[in-house]
């Protein structure tokens, strides 16, 4: 007799679990809406270089300088100035209210000084509250705000030639020229999506069992801890499957993201992240006692992991503590593959310690769950 | 060989030893009542005779497996039927049947799955969702799954609580069946009329195993003696024999009180007075009964537990 491990009962299991997944709806309805909803969402609605951000203007005089000075950070897309006054109360209070996000003061010595070349200076005020949003437009101030002025100095004294030349920056954006969120978002959300259906749905796999008092009958019959567990997790392997289809799928219709690298290699590693995932929700289902505990466990693992993986905030600036914290989480590698996979077209060779790592997360997490696994009701 | 030879068995849930140096053996054949009220350990000593549950302390075995080592041998012959229904109400009757065919390794799974349907009288319903089945169905149901693997054992865990009598005549008719083929069956309940039923029994208080042996033998070794009385105005005579020296229970049957004590000569007197003092009151010798014998237990270990 068969004792630690056979396909037969493995196969039992499976086809049980794949009839109870078809019969549980919201389960269903959960696996094919979350990506779909999630990918229109974010893909859309996250844009971390936000442009036309509501500005205030404060004009104490009407020359040609400050004309000038205005429609170049307008044509920049990054302003937009919606209020203009001649009183820096007023500005104050705007910005305090959270009505702009900028206050753009240009003092009524503006024209003057620039004609006696006395160091002209305007004030830009950013409300800082949400850093990551106002430095886009603060990167482009310096150098919009020099060649306006020397634009508008040139047309009367005909010497500006060579000093526009002179002030010329060059910045240049890698794999994203044009700064496209999207680019950056939707391959990340290839991972958290997964992430959050694989994790959650199986953290809840064992402790259903219990909580619907079906452990005891399983546990009495013979099946082994890794049968159950294989039983438990590989159904997942294709829902993921499906959600990967529906991610990329989306990824190129709605936002026409390009996909550079090779999509083997891109689904040979969602095949690895995805068993990581899985393998980590049902370690989570081993330790919790109900399902309200693996909820709460899952959502204890998706802050971090969302915050410190790089999708939400830029990976290199965080410190190096939570850098180092930041790779303890599967997303973290996943996220540097897909994107070089898909924008920067990155061969195996390229992402082997990324999937090496996953590689080790798939180790760990087995190992863990069928130590923790409870062959008994104890 | 016994089917089940466990002794000494200890098993501690936190500072609350559950089950308390527990000692069983029965034999293969046997159809074996273990009775006690809730909470004295009956599920928690099926469950560690199953492999489900380390004991703390004690030895065993069950078929010839040792719990401690042989779990996974245990489960292969042993049917184990869990006092709530714990089969997939998601799934329907006949996958339900299904699943428990494969996981044994029965084939051809279909066979198993239909032959059993057909003895349960369930065919036309294999498609229905086993939520949707009644208690004494799912009761059904639940057994014919235990037993399709023919297994040497069956343990049940109270299986005819909250179902109606004419069901559960059918579930012992069908368990006296089994046994006559060999089987040996351990059923905790709670019924003294199934109690009856039984081969022999084993009463099991707070962890403690109380008495065991045939019906006849539990009653006798309880030492209880039974009057009945009878006559006008039984509920004053009722009440005046509560807390009488000699007198440990007074419970009305129909027309008559029976009164039992443990001390033959103390009760004898008792109701001497009784007798006297109320006109028309008979009092004659009457026999004691298995309810009253574990109405007495179960009085017995709450004092042991002050």
């Amino acid at each position: 007799m068969n004792g630690v491990f056979s396909f037969a009962r493995l196969g039992a299991l499976l086809i049980k679990e794949f009839i109870q997944m078809r019969r549980d709806r919201i389960t269903f309805a959960m696996m094919l809406g979350v990506p779909l909803l999630q990918l229109i969402l974010f893909g859309f609605a996250i844009n971390n270089d936000p442009k036309g951000l509501p500005t205030a203007l404060v004009a104490m005089s009407n020359d040609q300088y400050t004309r000038a000075m205005v429609s170049a950070l307008q044509v920049t897309g990054y302003y937009h100035f919606d209020h203009v006054t001649e009183s820096a109360e007023e500005a104050e209070f705007l910005m305090a209210r959270g009505d702009v996000s900028f206050v753009v003061t240009i003092p009524a010595d503006f024209a003057s000084r620039v004609e006696r070349g006395d160091n002209p200076q305007i004030l830009i005020e950013a409300d800082a509250t949400d850093p990551s949003a106002a430095s886009g437009a603060i990167s482009t101030l310096s150098t919009v705000a020099s060649q306006a002025l020397l634009r508008a100095q040139g047309m009367q004294a005909a010497a500006a030639e060579n000093a526009r030349q002179q002030l010329q920056v060059v910045v240049h954006h890698r794999y994203n020229p044009e700064g496209i969120s999207q680019y950056n978002i939707v391959p990340g959300l290839l991972g958290v999506i997964l992430q959050m259906t694989m994790v959650m749905m199986t953290a809840m796999a064992l402790t259903r069992e219990t909580e619907r008092g079906t452990m005891e009958n399983l546990l009495a019959m013979p099946s082994s801890p890794a049968e159950i567990m294989l039983g438990k997790v590989l159904p997942f392997l294709v829902v993921g499957a499906v959600q990967v289809a529906v991610v990329l799928v989306a990824a190129k219709l709605l936002f026409d993201i390009p996909f550079v690298g090779s999509l083997t290699l891109l689904l040979s590693s969602v095949l690895v992240f995805v068993l990581s995932l899985v393998l980590l929700g049902y370690t989570i289902s081993t330790m919790a006692r109900s399902q309200m505990q693996a909820m709460q466990l899952t959502f204890f693992f998706f802050l971090p992991s969302l915050l410190l993986s790089g999708f939400m905030f830029p990976y290199r600036g965080m410190p190096g503590w939570a850098q180092a914290l930041g790779e303890i989480f599967p997303l973290t590698h996943f996220l540097r593959i897909t994107r070089s996979v898909m924008l920067k077209g990155a061969d195996f060779h390229a992402i082997a310690t990324e999937v090496g790592w996953l590689a080790v997360f798939v180790l760990v997490f087995a190992g863990t769950a069928l130590l923790r696994f409870r062959r008994t009701l104890d | 060989m016994n089917a089940i030879d466990v002794h000494g068995l200890v098993k501690r849930f936190g500072d609350k030893t559950v089950v308390d140096h527990v000692t069983m053996s029965v034999a293969e054949g046997e159809i074996v009542g273990f009775l006690g009220p809730n909470g004295s350990g009956k599920t928690t000593t099926i469950r560690i005779m199953c492999g489900l549950l380390t004991p703390d302390e004690g030895e065993g075995t069950v078929l010839g497996f040792n719990i401690r080592t042989d779990s996974l041998s245990i489960k292969r012959e042993v049917g184990y039927m869990t006092q709530k229904f714990s089969f997939y109400e998601d799934l329907t009757i006949g996958e339900n049947l299904q699943f428990v065919a494969r996981l044994y390794q029965l084939k051809p799974v279909e066979d198993y799955v239909a032959r059993t349907l057909d003895e349960l009288g369930l065919t036309s319903r294999r498609d229905q969702l086993a939520g949707t089945l009644s208690g004494g169905w799912k009761q059904r149901l639940a057994l014919a799954a235990c037993i399709m693997h023919k297994p040497k054992l069956l343990l049940l865990d109270e299986p005819t609580a909250g179902v109606d009598p004419k069901a559960r005549r059918e579930f012992w008719d069908e368990i006296h069946r089994l046994a006559s083929g060999g089987l040996t069956v351990l059923v905790s309940t709670h019924y003294m009329d199934e109690a009856e039923r039984c081969h022999r029994i084993s009463y099991i208080s707070y962890g403690k195993m109380l008495a065991t042996g045939t019906v006849e033998e539990v009653v006798r070794n309880a030492g209880l003696t039974t009057f009945v009385v009878q006559g006008p105005r039984l509920a004053k005579v009722a009440e005046e024999l509560h807390g009488r020296p000699g007198v440990d229970q007074v419970a009305p049957f129909g027309a008559t009180l029976h009164v039992v004590g443990s001390d033959r000569k103390k009760l004898e007197a008792a109701l001497a007075d009784v007798e006297k003092e109320h006109k028309g009151v008979t009092v004659a010798p009457g026999e004691t009964s298995l309810e009253d014998v574990f109405i007495q237990f179960m009085s017995g270990s709450k004092d042991n537990m002050a």
